[in-house]
């Protein structure tokens, strides 16, 4: 058995994903937790985040960020994503 | 550090999104790249990011002449798209003395160590400060020598591990640390002291206010100004990297108060600072769950 759920996008970020160091200070540091890192690594040989749905366009990632991997974006209308959850 | 795992797929995060407006950039304009050789994790790079966007919404940084001193940060004198001066090791606030007084129209500013500022040049800050000289001096404390292996300095905490002090630096054998912004809001010549902090985004859009106030309290020529910024230096406190904000926030940051010292010739006390800074917390964290604080 599953359910549905919908998320909702207010905003999204780019991610530099061959410049992060991995740190996971942006991990952390997202109020809805919505990045988690990945399992692939960089360049450096690093983990680095991924966006999943439920952004708020807040830049608290952005802030923390110490080696300025993020862009922030906010969308006019939500951005619905559906997801099935085991119920 | 466990985080439970997001819900959803993963989105693309390669691109800009169709239909959205971009709110805020990779870097500051006034980093000319965003690539640096500081660890993962480290704090400075976030100091650096707000005191350059506080100069650039002043619209002085053609008019801003940096003094840098020397420590890990001075990687970003290659990098930061401003006139600047590099001094010798603690020497920063007479070089921008000497600088403000030829040019009082520029906006002269250091940037410092704990290991530049309080050990190795201490004397010339609280100088600088008790001349009321009309430069800002800032100040990014973490504890450590970081850029010559982590040793202790004269603000490490403690209790606080170093190279030079494995144990957690022990009063009895290495002294109290210097809670150098208390120091400084206790001299007359200094119109605007603040510590801010880079642990979280609210502590890091805080700071960029007190760094603003700072440039401000020069612009108008009302003296001194200093503004002391704790940074996370996960390297020399040997913890991971993801552990560094709450680390910083609990040892430092219940020592060395986070909060404007003194503002309008008014020495705040530490319990003022400790009660405003449970109340400016709470805001910042309601900003941010409404989707962002004021950038
Ligand atoms: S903008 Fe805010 S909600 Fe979106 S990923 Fe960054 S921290 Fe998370
Ligand atoms: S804060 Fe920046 S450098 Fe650290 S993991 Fe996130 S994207 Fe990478
Ligand atoms: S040693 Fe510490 S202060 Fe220096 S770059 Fe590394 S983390 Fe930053």
């Amino acid at each position: 058995m599953s359910e549905t759920r919908t998320i909702k996008s207010r905003g999204a970020v780019t991610i530099d994903v061959e410049t992060c160091k991995g740190c996971e200070l942006c991990i952390v540091a997202c109020p809805p937790r919505v990045l988690s890192m990945s399992t692939e690594v960089n360049q450096l040989g690093v983990h680095y985040p991924r966006l999943h749905p439920g952004c708020t366009g807040c830049a608290a990632c952005l802030m923390v960020c110490p080696d300025f991997c993020f862009e922030v974006f906010r969308f006019e209308e939500p951005v619905l994503t559906t997801i099935e959850e085991p119920a | 550090m466990t985080t439970s795992q997001p819900a959803g797929p993963v989105l693309d995060s390669d691109a800009a999104p169709e239909g959205a407006r971009k709110i805020a950039d990779l870097k500051p304009d006034l980093l000319l790249t965003g690539e640096h050789n500081l660890c993962p994790g480290c704090g400075e790079p976030l100091a650096v990011r707000v005191y350059l966007e506080a100069l650039q919404e002043l619209g002085v940084s053609r008019e801003t002449v940096m003094v840098a001193g020397i420590g890990c940060y001075t990687m970003f004198t290659g990098t930061v798209d401003l006139d600047l001066v590099q001094a010798l090791h603690g020497r920063a606030p007479s070089v921008a003395t000497g600088i403000k007084r030829m040019l009082p129209d520029k906006v002269v500013f250091t940037l410092q160590g704990d290991g530049d500022m309080v050990n190795e040049g201490l004397q010339e800050v609280l100088h600088t400060a008790a001349r009321g000289e009309r430069v800002t001096c800032i100040l990014l404390n973490n504890g450590v020598f970081g850029e010559t292996g982590g040793h202790m300095t004269a603000t490490s905490v403690l209790g606080q591990r170093t190279k030079s002090s494995l144990e957690g630096r022990d009063a009895e054998y290495h002294g109290y640390p210097i809670l150098i912004g208390d120091l400084v809001s206790r001299l007359q010549g200094a119109a605007y002291v603040a510590r801010g902090s880079v642990h979280n985004a609210g502590a890091v859009a805080r700071t960029k206010r007190m760094l603003r106030r700072a440039f401000e309290t020069q612009l108008a020529g009302d003296g001194f100004s200093f503004v002391e910024v704790l940074t996370m230096c996960p390297t020399g406190w040997f913890i991971p990297t993801a552990d560094g904000p709450d680390y910083m926030h609990e040892t430092l940051g219940e020592v060395h108060v986070m909060g404007e010292l003194k503002v309008d010739g008014m020495v705040k006390t530490t319990e003022e600072l400790h009660a405003e800074n449970v109340r400016k917390q709470h805001e910042v964290e309601a900003e941010l769950e409404r989707g962002g604080v004021d950038l």
